[in-house]
């Protein structure tokens, strides 16, 4: 088949549906197998943004939910790279961030959370890659918060990010952590990925590099999407 | 980055998913300009339907915090291309009612889908559901029950033998330019998701 069929989830490294220490997954995991299509579907395409659709300051939460100031906490800037397996970049993708504000408090209905909410702090994110595959947020570092899954569960940092791809079965969800964050190893949510390295490439590293003296440190997150399968064209070329 | 880059693994949404992705749910509003709501402008040609329905999870709940995303060709079996900005984006999403527990959206019945080799998939729309839960978002699809013809010969319906299963890909017209289409994630009746 000369069909340019994206490679598969990774189900070595990918978390299952099933994660019982994460309590909520218990009664959302479906349980009957997974139905694959060995022929080209649908979701091979997938949907397209422009830079019309956005506004100049959506990738910079520190002034996107303006009131009377700056958000309140510790300035950081989040930026990557998204490229697929075989390491070309994916420009011109949507990225989408969500996050909670310094105090670990969702400005979100359901957020009950007794840590204030910031008046200027929205909390969400977007922009679209460049040429290179390039994406960058400026915000604040979000804090750790309480969750009801065991008696005194906590979330670590974290940063919500979405990425679409070109395919619809690229679109992917995930969440960037922080080095050094003692939270880490005791989250359930983190904990359903089976792989040590996997969950290792979801922290976030201190770049020094990237920072800004006097303004803002610098962490970097790259997204892998999956895919593309090689082609029988490419395997040669690789000469596997 | 020594050697081959390895997929980024996927992590639940989380329940406060709407921040991110249908801010104005959350209860505040960020974006001039938010996107998903329009899957098919209103001067796009085809047959304007509406498609709603809920979500379940294995103990008969509905989900009520879950986001959905829908991908679907036009009324001729076209997908949306880079360049054709014509206002056919054939890509919306809705968070689902914190209330009744119902999503709903208005778009166009998409037309027959040609695949290489002919095989011409029926009309259908691509979904994917992400939620707290849900740790990787789980992708399905939306047939049409009055399409019967073309539904007999669709290659993936095909590939799906016990046909009480193959129904629950099934959305049912209740009136007319009207479908209803429940989702259940796990349990009796658990809807066929695909790994593609
Ligand atoms: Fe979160």
């Amino acid at each position: 088949m000369t069909e340019n069929v994206l490679s598969g989830w990774n189900r070595k490294i990918q978390p299952p549906a099933y994660t019982p220490d994460y309590k909520s997954s218990r009664a959302r995991s479906p349980r009957q197998p997974l139905i694959k299509p060995n022929f080209r579907t649908s979701e091979t395409d997938g949907p397209v943004f422009f830079q019309g659709d956005l506004g100049p300051n959506d990738n910079n939460l520190l002034c996107n939910f303006y009131h009377d100031g700056d958000p309140i906490g510790e300035r950081i800037l989040v930026f990557g790279r998204v490229l697929d397996e075989n390491g070309k970049s994916v420009p011109g993708t949507l990225v989408e961030i969500w996050q909670a504000n310094a105090a670990g408090r969702y400005r979100h209905l359901s957020d009950d959370y007794l840590a204030p909410l910031d008046p200027n702090f929205g909390g969400c994110g977007r922009t679209l890659t460049d040429e290179d595959g390039n994406y960058s947020f400026k915000t604040i570092r979000p804090g750790p918060y309480p969750w009801p899954n065991g008696d005194n569960s906590w979330r670590p940092a974290h940063i919500h990010i979405s990425v679409f791809g070109g395919e619809f079965a690229q679109r992917l969800v995930s969440q960037i952590y922080f080095e050094g964050d003692p939270l880490i190893p005791l989250c359930p949510i983190i904990n359903s990925v089976p792989d040590r390295p996997a969950i290792n490439r979801l922290v976030a590293k201190l770049d020094m590099d990237a920072s800004t003296p006097f303004d803002c440190l610098a962490y970097r997150f790259d997204v892998v999407l999956r895919g593309p399968a090689s082609t029988l064209f490419e395997n040669r070329l690789e000469g596997n | 980055m020594s050697g081959k880059p390895i997929q980024t693994v996927s992590q639940t949404a989380g329940p406060f998913v709407h921040i991110g992705l249908v801010t104005p749910q959350a209860g505040f509003e960020v974006y001039e300009n938010e996107l998903g709501g329009d899957i098919a402008l209103p001067d796009i040609p085809g047959q304007r339907i509406c498609v709603e329905g809920a979500i379940y999870d294995g103990n008969d709940e509905p989900v009520k915090d879950a986001v959905i995303e829908f991908w679907q060709a036009d009324g001729e079996g076209r997908f949306a291309r880079p360049n054709a900005n014509d206002g056919f984006r054939g890509w919306g999403r809705v968070g689902v009612d914190f209330e009744t527990g119902q999503w709903r959206i208005n778009t166009i019945k998409p037309g027959p889908v040609s695949e290489a080799e002919d095989t011409v998939h029926a009309p259908h729309i691509c979904l994917w559901i992400i939620a707290r839960g849900i740790n990787i978002g789980l992708n399905t699809r939306l047939y049409f029950d009055d399409e019967k013809e073309a539904n007999v010969s669709d290659p993936l319906l095909s590939i799906i033998e016990n046909p009480e299963r193959r129904a629950t890909l099934m959305a049912s017209s209740k009136a007319e330019n009207r479908y209803h289409f429940n989702i259940k994630l796990q349990g009796d009746n658990e809807t066929v998701f695909l790994d593609i």
